[in-house]
């Protein structure tokens, strides 16, 4: 591929948008952050990072979530990490442990995520293989390969098919999910700290919104 | 498969003449010898299959820290794998600054020692993912320690030092780690000031008794000679990750010559 996609990363105050920043033109995007949604329909692809917990994502997502609905259900590629993947669902139980109620995900994935349980340490937290379970462009050479993890949480899609990758640490569990069109993903670990993987994840990802 | 055993490589930055970062290699905490570039050696590192990377400032001085804070970032933007800065953190707004310029962990000595309420703060506001604990430990054969492990023939405990391994706290390295980890330290960071730059293998009592006192990733440090050492830290000690310095900044060894030899030896581990 040789244009060059432009790739809007989300600000809404959580996240490491520096690396992830880095990694997307690493493999050949351009990248603006921002925190206007408006900028979204301009972009080839939208990537929400994240770092933190489920409920203050959501609420500093807030202001975006309608033009993020909008964005996917126009069939236009939308790119979640780590924390951003998981708002991607439904629900999560990080909220209702810290006793916060029911906080609504972004839904565009349905599903809940869960905690790890009967696995010796919490956070599940460094280099693990990724098992591909769905053909995807954005996974194409990436199976058997590793990536880098940190989290306690994680996704428990309604529909199975909604599995793009999964991993092992203590059960299988999905480390890639996707919706059914294909153009709303995320991972659970970090592309742009995994490696050679995770820049051909985001390279991938690069070409992918280029074709559409 | 199990999750990997992590193999890391850790540089010291200090200002050189110019006032300018630049990396030294010190043995037992002294002699430090010139070794490169802090951007040019992550730029190796990350492409050798390094699975993380640490950066630690040993300039200890206000006007190093902002000369830093710009290496970090220039070094965060050649690293694709997870970079861990330490050296002179002791405020949580330190902490901010050193995340903020694109670390992905903090590792947190002797200002936690000073203010353990530092990794409560620091682990409910930025998550206990990026807060490791960093001790530099000492051997000790008196009375004074809480925890004790035979070493060669003798009742031994571990005292957490700082400035270097020059100064003692009298603070037992295994009950620091067991209340480091209950304040929310997502990793341990184990240096031994006996075994630093040895060369001939990391501490092992050291290791085990913090690994068997704690569930929080042990990152082992100091001593390592060559991969049977990585080998015998992971298997006697059950140490997490690796760290080591010289042998990879002199070239004695390769990251993937390490790989491949623990590799062969049946531990998990990202080839």
């Amino acid at each position: 591929m040789n244009s060059r996609a432009d790739i809007v990363v989300v600000d809404y105050g959580l996240g490491n948008l520096r690396s992830a920043t880095r990694g997307l033109e690493r493999a050949g995007a351009d990248v603006t952050i921002t925190d206007d949604p408006e900028a979204f329909a301009a972009a080839d692809g939208v990537v929400l990072p994240g770092v933190g917990a489920f409920r203050e994502g959501m609420e500093n997502a807030g202001p975006y979530r309608d033009a993020l609905t909008e964005h996917a259900e126009a069939g236009r590629p939308l790119f979640g990490i780590c924390l951003g993947m998981q708002m991607l669902l439904t629900s999560s139980e990080e909220a209702e442990r810290a006793g916060q109620g029911d906080v609504t995900g972004l839904d565009l994935i349905p599903g809940r995520n869960v905690r790890f349980r009967d696995v010796e340490t919490v956070p599940h937290m460094g280099w693990n293989d990724l098992s591909v379970e769905r053909d995807h462009p954005v996974v194409e050479g990436v199976d058997g390969k590793y990536a880098y993890f940190v989290h306690s949480y994680y996704a428990e899609p309604d529909d199975d098919d909604a599995v793009m990758a999964s991993t092992d640490y203590g059960r299988r569990f999905p480390a890639i999910v996707a919706n059914e069109a294909g153009n709303v993903f995320g991972t659970q670990f970090h592309p742009e700290k995994s490696g050679e993987t995770g820049l051909r994840i985001l390279r991938n990802f690069v070409d992918y919104c280029v074709e559409q | 498969m199990p999750l990997t055993k992590r193999i890391i490589p850790c540089i010291d930055v200090d200002l050189d003449e110019n006032g300018d970062a630049a990396v030294y290699t010190g043995v037992n905490f002294e002699d430090l010898r010139y070794t490169g570039d802090p951007v040019e050696m992550a730029k190796k590192y990350n492409a050798a299959g390094a699975d993380e990377f640490v950066f630690l400032d040993i300039t200890a001085s206000a006007e190093g820290r902002e000369t830093m804070l710009d290496t970090v970032s220039a070094v965060a933007d050649e690293c694709f794998i997870p970079l861990t800065v330490g050296g002179g953190i002791r405020t949580r707004e330190d902490i901010k600054e050193t995340l903020r310029a694109g670390a992905d962990k903090v590792s947190i000595n002797s200002g936690a020692i000073a203010n353990p309420e530092l990794v409560t703060k620091g682990a409910e506001s930025f998550g206990s993912q990026c807060i490791v604990i960093s001790v530099d430990s000492k051997r000790r054969f008196d009375e004074r320690g809480e925890h004790y492990v035979e070493v060669d023939g003798e009742s031994c405990w571990f005292e957490c030092t700082v400035k270097g391994g020059r100064e003692g706290t009298g603070l037992d390295v295994v009950e620091w780690a067991v209340e480091a980890e209950e304040r929310g330290a997502g990793e341990l960071f184990v240096n031994s000031i006996d075994a630093d730059g040895t060369e001939e293998g990391y501490d092992i009592p050291l290791t085990a008794a913090v690994c068997d006192a704690v569930s929080t990733p042990v990152i082992a440090s100091s001593g390592c000679g060559g991969p049977e050492d990585m080998y015998e830290v992971f298997t006697d000690a059950g140490a997490d990750a690796a760290l080591a310095a010289s042998i990879f900044h002199f070239d004695e060894y390769g990251i993937d010559e390490v790989k491949a030899y623990l590799d062969e030896h049946g531990l998990p581990i990202r080839l």
